[in-house]
């Protein structure tokens, strides 16, 4: 092998290179392997080889040792005809007199050469010296819309440039800098690409992609450190405040964790006793951990990392989120009192009276759904506005109260008469409509 | 064995048998006995290719599937890895081969499907084994045959890589497969094309032919017609949910390389005296396609036309089992039992889809169900697109799953040229703190894929595209239809409407709609050798080829299929894609998350 002196080209003066002579003789282990496959006669047999530096520049896409071309066009012309016979055969067409190869090699335009690629047949690319030239190879590449060709050449290009230059080259060449993030994305060269979209300006992505590597990470103590380190990359400013609360959430959630799980283990809470955890709070979205928190940590003054208030507060959860996720964990556990509580509000003139961020209709629902006790029903029935609404919920869940007292405020009769048809006969609701329908003192409107 | 492939306009068994050809021969490369070792995705693709049983007639004793390890033990000469080529496989396949027992002497050779990569050519040098093959090979199955008027190429990643990374490599394949086509079935002399990659592909296709310029095809043209259309031509159609039968079995358990797994409960026998013993619980697999003769004709119906469909031939089988007593004579009864084995073939087909029937009506009878399909359909009417929707916050309230909520929200963004930035911001809020902050990374692709975006202007041009191309019909005719909006109960997919209005009056009449959607469109002509023009008869139909570049639903297949069917068309479609899809495999594919769930 022969490290090669810098090219005179004014291009390649700005990158290190290495080149490295081969040839079959003196190498015996590739000239095996050629004789083995049919594909290893294309020119990738010898590409990257002793990539030992990363670092470093390299030409070595087919190893053949740049200024001394004449060698290097040994096995094209074998290779055409190599597809469906051994290589043996051919085998000493390697040795053909170099002269005799150079006139091929150096004829290739871009196109010709482009199309060799797509066809799996031999070709060279370290005739592309220029950077005028090199350009030239990749939008013919790019135009054949090859993604396989397009990747070698780029390949090449990487290793035959400086960074700088490749870089501002790619930028105006979308296609092929996809290409090219594609390729470094899937080789795992994460800071290369790091380099690359902040060299382009795409610090956006470039941070998106960074925090995207947290997603295969299992140790929750490795993920929020990595969360930590990346809350210093350049996010858009919407991404930056979802990154930050990402981060602050699984901070929070490890600590709840360890202290849960050490109080339940300890059997201190009733809570636990009574309702174990049936997974760990570890990486679950906020929502989920705040009814975590209103479950378990219910009532907690502000100033602990667990408690609802303080949740609520730190990451701006909204009124309607608070009280759906709030009513769902105090219905489970059947605590009625602190359902009441929260939509108490002081009216004017120091009344209680209820409000709600979301209609009284989904509360029905989500305290339905908890099997809460029919005079809680009723109560936040008679809370919803829409009549019809407020009827048909009270039908659904035969809070028949509800409807009943409904008809008879709103002087409906005939309602009245239908309804009784879908209630038992000789009930207490049979016998209250009765006694209505009977009753002189209503001025029935139908 | 694929006869169902030749019954329709084009035999497309010609291109399996030429795929079933290139099969052979490679095996036959590989002197000896065998044992393949899949990637498992490409089973089912294979399997519309060839059974078990020709690969039996090569040799072939074995089959694994691809696992880190070692190859289990098989007393064969060669080992053949069938994979994609797919870099983390290569890592798989380099253990396999370094793993292997010296004293063995097993060949080893790798097929890559449907073409070999230079990156994973490298990987396997870098893992030192790219020595150890002696046959490295490609087998193009670029596209496959699922019906006899349907390819598909199953590539799951086409959209992601044309939309979100602007990776061409998988239109380079389409413009390969078009080619191979061309090959078999000659030259296509019309091109037509709506959006970008369109236009990519048929620069390539002129390209290539230019470069193949001496041998010209000398076959009499089959297609009349190519049209190619960029899947984000139509963002729309794919977002909503599918109301013909096979879309409707596609959106609820999902129908993969022809075959759909269902719930195993209603396809026991009830026999009499062994009631509620011995419930089947694996899941009830079965195969779908145009084969079966009862499902072809239901399979492109509305849902709410297959009842009436399935009781018709109740009553049509149970009156060819009663002719039974008519037969008297010995010949009578002769004829009566040799149509026995058709006649019960109809029958259990019949109990099969009257049980999925019942399956997917369950689910279409449901609150959940009318709820979404009634918000689905306001947005595709225009009403209150540019406003959060109750619906959807209500769904994130309750944790629906999270792809219900973003086709949704997607589909209102698309309905409304883009969101209100203060909407958008919204509801990227409330999905990242249900679902998880995780999820930033899904919002931006489907921003960048243009499914979710901000308004940039307030004009809205859908209303004009949706009035211009008819795309809302009021009073769709479910039972008897007239029309392609049918196959969404009110809505024409955009993309058919396209091909429809192409063939009649020609896409002159609708330029302005054209160019209020994205990419480009445009017309080519390939010249044909003299002696190889059509003479076309009179009355004779035209055949159009539609490629839907980034994927099609069953719903537009069948829409293009009713198109067919019209007796004024004119036109004959055949239809092929990149992929078979619908809204949750689509998004899905635009997801980011662990790799261990992807």
């Amino acid at each position: 092998m022969i490290r090669g002196k810098p090219d005179e080209d004014d291009y390649w003066n700005s990158s290190k290179i290495q080149n490295k002579a081969f040839t079959f003789d003196d190498d015996d282990d590739e000239f095996t392997r050629l004789k083995e496959s049919k594909r290893a006669v294309n020119s990738i047999i010898s590409f990257d080889e002793d990539d030992d530096d990363d670092d470093v520049e390299k030409v070595s896409w087919s190893g053949e040792p740049v200024g001394m071309k004449s060698k290097a066009g040994g096995f094209q012309s074998f290779s055409e005809s190599i597809s469906d016979t051994s290589v043996r055969t051919y085998a000493p067409e390697l040795r053909r007199p170099k002269a005799e190869c150079k006139d091929f090699i150096s004829d290739w335009t871009p196109e010709e050469t482009v199309r060799r690629m797509q066809r799996g047949r031999v070709y060279s690319l370290e005739k592309f010296r220029s950077l005028q030239d090199k350009l030239l190879l990749l939008d013919e590449a790019v135009s054949a819309h090859d993604g396989n060709v397009i990747t070698a050449v780029l390949i090449y290009l990487k290793k035959s440039l400086s960074k700088e230059i490749l870089f501002r080259e790619l930028m105006c060449r979308e296609v092929a800098l996809r290409h090219y993030v594609h390729y470094v994305k899937e080789m795992g060269e994460q800071r290369h690409l790091l380099d690359l979209l902040k060299a382009l300006g795409r610090t956006g992505d470039m941070a998106l992609m960074q925090y995207k590597e947290h997603l295969n990470m299992k140790d929750e103590n490795r993920k929020k450190e990595f969360l930590k380190s990346c809350l210093s990359l350049p996010f858009s400013q919407d991404d930056a405040s979802h990154v930050m609360d990402h981060y602050t959430l699984l901070e929070r959630q490890i600590i709840i964790e360890a202290a849960d799980k050490k109080a339940e283990s300890m059997g201190q809470m009733d809570v636990f006793k009574k309702f174990p955890r049936k997974a760990s709070i570890l990486n679950m979205p906020i929502i989920t951990t705040l009814y975590y928190s209103c479950f378990y940590h219910y009532g907690e003054p502000e100033g602990t990392y667990s408690s609802p208030v303080n949740i609520r507060k730190t990451f701006r959860i909204s009124d309607k989120q608070y009280i759906l996720t709030a009513l769902g964990a105090r219905a489970k556990l059947k605590s009625w009192v602190d359902v009441d509580s929260l939509f108490n509000t002081k009216g004017w003139f120091g009344y209680m009276t209820k409000k709600s961020p979301v209609g009284f209709h989904r509360v029905v629902d989500i305290l339905h759904k908890n099997n809460a006790p029919l005079q809680v029903l009723q109560a936040y029935l008679n809370l919803i506005d829409d009549t019809e609404l407020k009827i048909s919920l009270a039908q659904k869940y035969k809070c028949h109260d509800v409807a009943i007292n409904t008809y008879r405020d709103l002087k409906d009769r005939q309602q009245l008469i239908v309804y009784r048809g879908k209630v038992e006969r000789g009930s207490d609701e049979d016998r209250k409509i009765e006694e209505l329908l009977n009753s002189t003192q209503i001025r029935w409107k139908n | 064995m694929a006869a169902h492939l030749s019954y329709g306009r084009v035999n497309l068994n010609i291109l399996r048998e030429a795929a079933r050809k290139e099969l052979r021969e490679f095996l036959d490369k590989c002197a000896g006995t065998k044992a393949i070792v899949w990637d498992e995705y490409l089973t089912g693709p294979f399997g519309l290719i060839a059974q078990y049983s020709l690969l039996k007639e090569h040799e072939v004793d074995k089959m694994f599937t691809l696992k880190a390890g070692r190859v289990p033990p098989a007393d064969v000469k060669n080992i053949i890895f069938f994979v994609r080529p797919r870099l983390e496989l290569m890592d798989i396949i380099a253990e396999n081969v370094l793993s292997e027992d010296k004293q063995q002497l097993r060949e080893f050779h790798i097929l890559f499907v449907p073409r070999r990569s230079l990156l994973c050519e490298q990987r396997l040098k870098e893992q030192g084994v790219l020595g150890c093959f002696t046959n490295i090979d490609e087998y193009i199955l670029d596209l496959i045959p699922y019906d006899g008027d349907l390819l598909s190429m199953e590539s799951e990643t086409a959209f992601r890589e044309c939309y979100l990374e602007n990776d061409q490599t998988s239109l380079f394949h389409t413009a390969k497969g078009l080619m191979t086509l061309q090959a078999l079935y000659g030259t296509i002399p019309q091109i037509f094309g709506k959006g970008e990659c369109a236009r990519h592909v048929a620069n390539m296709m002129l390209r290539m032919k230019r470069e193949f310029g001496g041998s010209q095809s000398q076959i009499l043209p089959v297609f009349d017609t190519l049209l190619l259309l960029d899947r984000n031509v139509d963002l729309l159609t794919p977002l909503a949910t599918q109301l013909t039968y096979e879309g409707l079995i596609d959106e609820i358990y999902g129908i993969t390389n022809g075959y759909v797994k269902l719930p195993p409960e209603k396809f026991c026998q009830k026999k009499q005296g062994e009631g509620g013993k011995d419930l089947p619980t694996e899941p009830k697999k079965l195969q779908l396609n145009s084969a079966e003769e009862l499902y072809a004709e239901i399979r492109d119906k509305n849902f709410n036309a297959v009842g009436a469909a399935l009781s018709r031939k109740a009553k049509i089988i149970s009156a060819a089992f009663e002719e039974r007593h008519n037969a008297k004579t010995v010949g009578e009864i002769k004829q009566f039992v040799s149509q026995l084995p058709h006649m019960q073939a109809a029958r259990s087909s019949l109990a099969n889809h009257t049980s999925i029937a019942e399956l997917i009506k369950d689910i279409t009878t449901s609150d959940v169900f009318f709820d979404n399909l009634t918000v689905e359909q306001e947005f595709m009417t225009g009403v209150d697109t540019d406003k959060v929707n109750t619906y959807i916050e209500d769904c994130i309230a309750q944790k629906d799953p999270l792809i219900k909520i973003l086709r949704l929200v997607c589909m209102q963004s698309v309905c409304n040229n883009g969101l209100k930035q203060k909407v958008l911001d919204h509801y990227k809020r409330e999905i990242l703190q249900t679902y998880g902050y995780e999820h930033i990374l899904t919002l931006t692709n489907l921003e960048k894929a243009g499914l979710l975006k901000p308004q940039t202007t307030t004009r809205n041009n859908y209303p004009t595209i949706r009035k211009t191309l008819k795309l809302w019909m009021e009073d769709a005719n479910e039972q008897n239809p007239n029309d392609i909006s049918y196959v969404y109960s009110g809505y024409a997919p955009l993309s058919v409407r396209l091909a429809q209005v192409l063939a009649r009056p020609g896409w002159r009449s609708i330029e302005e709609v054209l160019k209020m959607l994205p990419g480009p469109h445009f017309e080519e002509r390939q010249q044909l050798p003299t002696g190889l023009h059509k003479k076309r008869q009179q009355g004779e139909n035209r055949t159009t080829l539609v490629f839907f570049l980034g994927g099609v639903t069953y719903a537009e297949i069948a829409a293009l299929r009713f198109l067919s069917q019209m007796e004024d068309s004119g036109t004959e479609y055949i239809i092929a894609t990149t992929k078979l899809l619908n809204g949750t495999s689509w998004i899905r594919s635009l997801m980011d998350r662990p790799d261990n769930q992807s």
